[in-house]
């Protein structure tokens, strides 16, 4: 199948396969991200989706919003679920009992169905080399349940179960950082992608569809209510998180890193931070500490990142 | 006519299973299920069965990609006991709820605090209300012929409900016995081609599995489980009457043993009942008018049709292999419900035996025996329940 | 005999109907309504790339048209999005109702 052309006038003739009547909050990041990862490809797509915001309000009684096949079982196994799918698929393929449409397999998960619960789920999933995509849409807390901490909330953030208090202000420990731990998985393709840049997180979803094997993605997704912020800055607050590299775009294919997106000016770290509820406490004076220490854990991040970005090994001559 | 062998009954299943050719399996490692699939992985990678076999990190994956699969369009099935079950407990609801038949052999081990392998019915007793069909087998012919009836049952299209067919962990699972296979041929025959009903794996019509139902229609959906429950007695029937015309061999959703002028009863499931015909057999030519009832379907448990069988009984003693702390043996529990309909209802005693794999032994039946005839003859129960067989 | 409601239900809860959301209208969530100036609209399409709602139409030649207020849900990300044209903007938000 030949990739299809990203062009906006082109991709909007095309057909949503994720409708409009899903019950996300006004302003949610998530059926953005949704709709552009099954917007980049014509291929047919089947999905799991683990229990969570996205599939409480995408599949209601009678009412579902996906024009896919879609499947959720529960919480921490939308990659055992689709991969048992994946498996049937083979199996019939096989035996010559299905034709062979060239099926792509995604599973979706919130980032506590990910990073959390259904860990290992994955984990096995990815070991196990099925041809499937684990699409992340992150939003950095158990919002469905009403906004408790997760291994990917971030550091300081204020949630329900790990509220700015005067003794504990927010969350002290550090974000887990899932998309390098799938990395070494040694899984053929893992990329960290935003729905604010569309365009890369479509092309990462095209790459990764033509490459045989476990995928995995990480995509950021705002989500104003546990963010405590407008519900018209999802993309500027994914957009602020790529510019202030808290989130940086880039992919890890066949172990080889590559920053898809450098801000041509990094952003100050609270340029993402303060239009957010969740970090108002750490703009108090007591509290400074944290901004700064928020600031230096990306700053190493980024480092890291740009230690390992094979585009900057390229440009540097070999030493002696 | 089949090929009579002596194997386990783990290599019973994994052959029933072989010659039935599930399309997917998925499965992890459990002791005493364990030589089950791992026989099984053998034929998969021998090119003995087409089944796409997923080895699995948990087995609460094990049941997931079992549901994904099954929802996807074909036949599935996966093995597990005692813990694994356990880990399995969330998914098994969801099995049932979404009507897939999955197909488990379930190795009856005990459960954990404090950690043992060997065989009880804790973990089968524990999943009764998932909503699975439960068939319990006594040794490794009827784990064999169960489970090739438990595909037949759960893809009936009036049924769409997932098995497990349970054998005792040890005593049946590993013990060599005399088995009779059933020809190849006649097996796939038997079960028939599997039929899907709402395939995810049909691109033409999408249809999303698993939607939110709250509670304007959540109590209507199990109402509808409910019913497809009590369909289950009839079918299972059917399909033994299919099954005895094939193989001579007749099933029932119970078994009874010199039941019919018995006065008093013994009521016990799986392997126990084998040492408990041999004691029966003692009684008897000592003149006593003792029967058993080993009841072969635990879910949907046959509650009319085992009063029946009953009704004409003093006293009955059911036989727990596994305990419902604070409350009776579970089997005994059904036992007592399925009296309430009775006229004249018997004395019943319940005792707890075998725990973690604790022998039965024929000393532990004749005191059993020994009370019940007691019971028979003043009509006073003095323990409903106790433990037998323990160390004092 | 008439099937009881009960058992008209789909086997297993599953939705045969793709897409089934659209008969759920989401436009009465809207506290505020975005209005399209077509005269400040440069056809950049960021609005539908971006909204969460599937509530942006387009024609079939790919052009942006009007909102589909029967699920927009006010939430003014289109309108935020806006690049518009020499600094005015072609969405705006005003007070549903008004």
């Amino acid at each position: 199948m030949t990739t299809k052309p990203l062009k906006l006038k082109e991709l909007a003739k095309g057909e949503d396969r994720f409708a409009h009547g899903h019950r996300m909050c006004a302003g949610c990041g998530a059926p953005i991200v949704v709709k552009q990862v099954l917007m980049a490809t014509d291929y047919p797509i089947i999905a799991s989706n683990a229990t969570g915001c996205l599939e409480v309000s995408s599949c209601i009684q009678q009412f579902t919003a996906w024009k896919i096949p879609w499947i959720h079982s529960a919480f921490e196994n939308a990659a055992a679920t689709i991969s048992g799918v994946e498996a049937m698929y083979k199996s019939l393929v096989k035996q010559g009992k299905l034709e062979d449409k060239q099926v792509k397999f995604i599973a979706f998960g919130g980032d506590g169905g990910t990073y959390d619960i259904g860990f290992q789920s994955l984990s096995g999933a990815m070991e196990r080399g099925h041809d499937m995509m684990y699409i992340c849409y992150d939003n950095g807390a158990y919002m469905n349940t009403g906004i408790q901490r997760s291994s990917a909330t971030p550091f300081g953030a204020d949630t329900t179960t790990c509220p700015a208090g005067d003794v504990i202000p927010g969350k002290p420990q550090q974000r887990k950082d899932l998309t390098r731990i799938m990395a070494a998985h040694g899984i053929p393709y893992v990329a960290q992608a935003s729905p604010a840049h569309w365009m890369d997180l479509m092309k990462k979803v095209q790459k990764a569809f033509e490459i045989k094997g476990p995928k995995f993605m990480n995509i950021i997704s705002p989500c104003n209510r546990g963010w405590r912020s407008r519900t018209d800055d999802a993309i500027m607050l994914s957009r602020l998180a790529v510019d202030t590299c808290y989130w940086p775009l880039y992919e890890i294919e066949n172990g080889v890193t590559k920053i898809t997106y450098k801000p041509k000016e990094k952003k100050a770290l609270i340029d993402f931070l303060k239009p957010q509820g969740r970090f108002k406490h750490m703009f108090a004076k007591e509290n400074e500490w944290m901004l700064k220490q928020a600031q230096e854990q990306v700053d190493a991040q980024w480092e890291r990142l740009l230690k390992e970005d094979s585009a900057v090994r390229e440009e540097k001559p070999a030493e002696g | 006519m089949g090929k009579i062998v002596a194997v386990t009954g783990n290599e019973a299943c994994a052959q029933a299973l072989k010659q039935i050719n599930p399309d997917v399996c998925a499965a992890y490692p459990i002791t005493p299920a364990t030589d089950l699939m791992q026989r099984f992985s053998s034929y998969v990678n021998n090119g003995q069965v087409d089944t796409e076999l997923v080895l699995v990190e948990s087995e609460h994956s094990a049941m997931s990609a079992c549901i994904g699969a099954a929802a996807a369009g074909g036949r599935v099935a996966t093995a597990t006991s005692s813990q694994g079950l356990a880990l399995m407990w969330e998914m098994l609801y969801i099995a049932a709820g979404t009507r897939l038949p999955i197909i488990m052999p379930l190795v009856n081990r005990a459960l954990s605090a404090p950690l043992n392998i060997h065989g009880d019915h804790s973990d089968g007793m524990g999943a009764r209300d998932t909503g699975w069909i439960q068939l319990y087998s006594e040794n490794a012919q009827e784990a064999y012929d169960n489970t090739i009836q438990a595909f037949k049952i759960a893809e009936h299209m009036d049924i769409r409900l997932p098995a497990m067919v349970c054998m005792d962990g040890f005593i049946v699972s590993h013990s060599i016995e005399r088995v009779e296979y059933i020809d190849d041929a006649d097996v796939k025959n038997f079960v028939g081609k599997f039929q899907a009903v709402n395939p995810l794996l049909d691109l033409d019509k999408p249809k999303s599995y698993g939607p939110l139902i709250l509670t304007d229609l959540y109590h209507e959906y199990k109402r509808a489980q409910h019913e497809v429950m009590t369909k289950v007695p009839k079918v299972v029937l059917e399909v033994a009457a299919e099954f005895e015309k094939m193989t001579g061999r007749k099933y029932s959703l119970f078994e009874t043993y010199r039941l019919e002028d018995a006065e008093i009863a013994i009521v016990v499931m799986s392997s126990a009942a084998g040492t408990t015909k041999d004691i029966i057999d003692q009684y008897r030519d000592k003149g006593v008018k003792i029967g058993l009832l080993k009841p072969r379907m635990f879910r949907p448990f046959p509650y009319l049709e085992i009063a029946d069988a009953l009704k004409h009984l003093k006293a009955i003693a059911v036989l727990d292999r596994a305990d419902s702390f604070g409350g009776y043996g579970p089997l005994f529990m059904e036992i007592a419900s399925a009296v309430t309909s009775m006229d004249t209802k018997p004395a019943m005693i319940n005792k707890i035996f075998g725990l973690g794999g604790r022998d039965y032994l024929p000393e532990q039946g004749e005191h059993v025996i020994d009370e019940l005839i007691n019971v028979a003859k003043t009509g006073k129960v003095q323990t409903v329940k106790e433990y037998i067989g323990v160390r004092e | 005999m008439s099937k009881k409601f009960w058992e008209t239900l789909p086997q297993g809860s599953v939705v045969l109907e793709a897409g089934s959301s659209a008969k759920f209208k989401t436009g009465g969530w809207r506290s505020m309504k975005p209005k399209w100036i077509e005269e400040n609209c440069i056809q950049c399409l960021f609005c539908w790339m971006y909204c969460p709602d599937m509530s942006v139409k387009v024609t079939a030649e790919g052009k942006r048209a009007e909102f589909n207020y029967d699920y927009c849900k006010g939430c003014g990300i289109c309108a935020l999005e806006c690049p518009g044209k020499k600094g005015n903007k072609a969405i705006v938000m005003e007070e549903e109702g008004k």
